[in-house]
């Protein structure tokens, strides 16, 4: 497998670190401290392309290759877990709207979900349902050319905000997705708060009470709302969160080499000890095999390999727990300063957590990599 | 081409599901894969035999079973040569 970047993803890569410098690193910690993504950075997101940057280039979108986007998502979540997690959801909900949305639902939705006039979420969790997806308790009904929709999701990305939501509910036992607008009659929204990471992304619960949802909004077939449309976007949530969490170990590195050049004990730098040399040789590593997996999956996608879904879970199970073990580590390195929100490794820290739990826990991707495992050797 | 769809698809389940099965087994059904495997399903079809699944094809009923992918295949197949696309096996 060859990883050299082409000339224009290292544009895009270069493009991508400044913009986020610039636009994103100033608003970062605050984002974290706050709990809340300000209406200016939301707008900087929604204008700057990145939200529909994976989507297909008829619909506006720009279509970039899943190297690109990889290296786009890690700069991002390098700076900032929240507004990654935007691009996550927005990006993995419109990519199951345009594979599985028929010729008129692509023209509706797609091109203000490309250019970011819209932001859509993905409601598939609820209060009593994670894992097993199967389980949702969220109901519709038939109702002539329309659904009737009842339920609770809750944990949903950016909830707060979103125009839009894919939303899994069971018809007569069998799951089906829908397309549902915020300001649909009967969905009330409330906030998720105080979350221990990745604080930024406006957590809501929907509670659907009889909410009418006309036929035509309904994506894939009847029956199919799991096993396909959520597990196709799922799919490219992993990807976009083994990437994110690189980008958690990039910036755990970059501290941390920064704090060990930097602060003294016993009249010797700390990047002169040896068990510091270490911990610096440990996120180096987790890093570059982190950043490989998800380069492998980023290559098997685009070529459209059958092992690229697994390919990414795996990239996602490893680079989520490697930015947990980098961070526990970066934390420590700091010491009391480490807990102490004057720097941002806490953050790193708490953000490498949930990125452990969204799109699938580590104990799920264990169960599905193990299932793997036993039949790669005809695959590869 | 039936033999030679037949063979592959049996090859790549049998190895998947770590057993040997009926062609009309419901591999889903039977809990021998979880559900990403529906996924890499449809992307062995077509990267395998050049078939594209659209979005109405995107039901298990058509990934399910060894027979039930033969069937799929070969109908996809039939469609394109019906278009006048070219199908390629190998």
């Amino acid at each position: 497998m060859d990883i050299r970047l082409t000339d224009s993803q290292r544009a895009y890569r270069e493009t991508a670190r400044q913009f986020t410098a610039r636009e994103l690193a100033p608003w970062a910690a605050r984002i974290d401290r706050e709990g809340v993504t300000p209406p200016s950075v939301l707008n900087v997101i929604r204008g700057c392309g990145f939200l529909g940057a994976a989507l297909p280039q008829d619909k506006g979108g720009g279509g970039i290759d899943e190297v690109s986007y990889g290296i786009l998502t890690e700069e991002v979540g390098r700076v900032c877990s929240s507004t990654r997690s935007l691009m996550t959801v927005h990006n993995m909900s419109a990519q199951a709207i345009a594979r599985f949305g028929d010729h008129e639902q692509q023209e509706r939705w797609l091109p203000d979900l490309c250019s970011g006039r819209k932001v859509v979420a993905f409601a598939l969790s609820e209060p009593e349902v994670g894992s097993a997806a199967d389980a949702i308790e969220t109901k519709a009904t038939s109702d002539g050319n329309a659904f009737r929709v009842s339920g609770t999701k809750k944990w949903i990305t950016y909830g707060l905000i979103a125009d839009l939501f894919v939303v899994f509910a069971k018809l007569e036992g069998a799951p089906i997705a829908l397309v549902v607008d915020r300001d649909s009659e009967g969905l009330r929204i409330e906030p998720v708060t105080d979350i221990f990471g990745v604080r930024g992304s406006m957590l809501a619960q929907l509670h659907f009470d009889e909410v009418r949802v006309r036929k035509e909004r309904q994506l894939g077939r009847v029956g199919m709302g799991i096993r396909f449309v959520a597990n196709v976007a799922l799919d490219h949530g992993r990807f976009s969160v083994a990437w994110g969490s690189t980008g958690i170990i990039q910036a755990c590195l970059d501290a941390c080499v920064a704090y060990s050049e930097q602060r003294r004990q016993a009249g010797r730098r700390l990047k002169d000890f040896q068990l510091i040399r270490r911990q610096l040789a440990n996120m180096l590593v987790d890093h570059t095999a982190s950043r490989a997996l998800c380069y492998r999956s980023a290559c098997l996608r685009q070529r459209r390999a059958p092992q690229a879904t697994m390919e990414t879970s795996l990239a996602k199970y490893h680079a989520s727990m490697a930015a947990i073990r980098a961070a526990t580590n970066a934390v420590h390195m700091h010491g009391a300063n480490g807990c102490s929100g004057e720097y941002p490794v806490d953050r790193y820290l708490r953000d490498a957590t949930v990125s452990g739990i969204v799109e699938g826990t580590h104990e799920i991707h264990q169960l599905a990599l193990a299932s793997y495992a036993l039949r790669r050797p005809y695959l590869d | 081409m039936t033999l030679d769809v037949r063979a592959r698809i049996q090859r790549y389940i049998r190895i998947a599901v770590g057993s040997d099965i009926n062609d009309e087994d419901d591999i889903f059904e039977l809990g021998l894969v979880d559900s990403l495997f529906a996924l890499e399903l449809v992307t062995f079809v077509e990267s395998e035999f050049g078939v594209v699944a659209e979005k109405e094809d995107l039901d298990i009923c058509n990934f399910c079973s060894i027979a039930a992918l033969v069937a799929f295949v070969e109908a996809r197949c039939q469609n394109d040569e019906d278009a006048g696309r070219t199908w390629t096996s190998d």
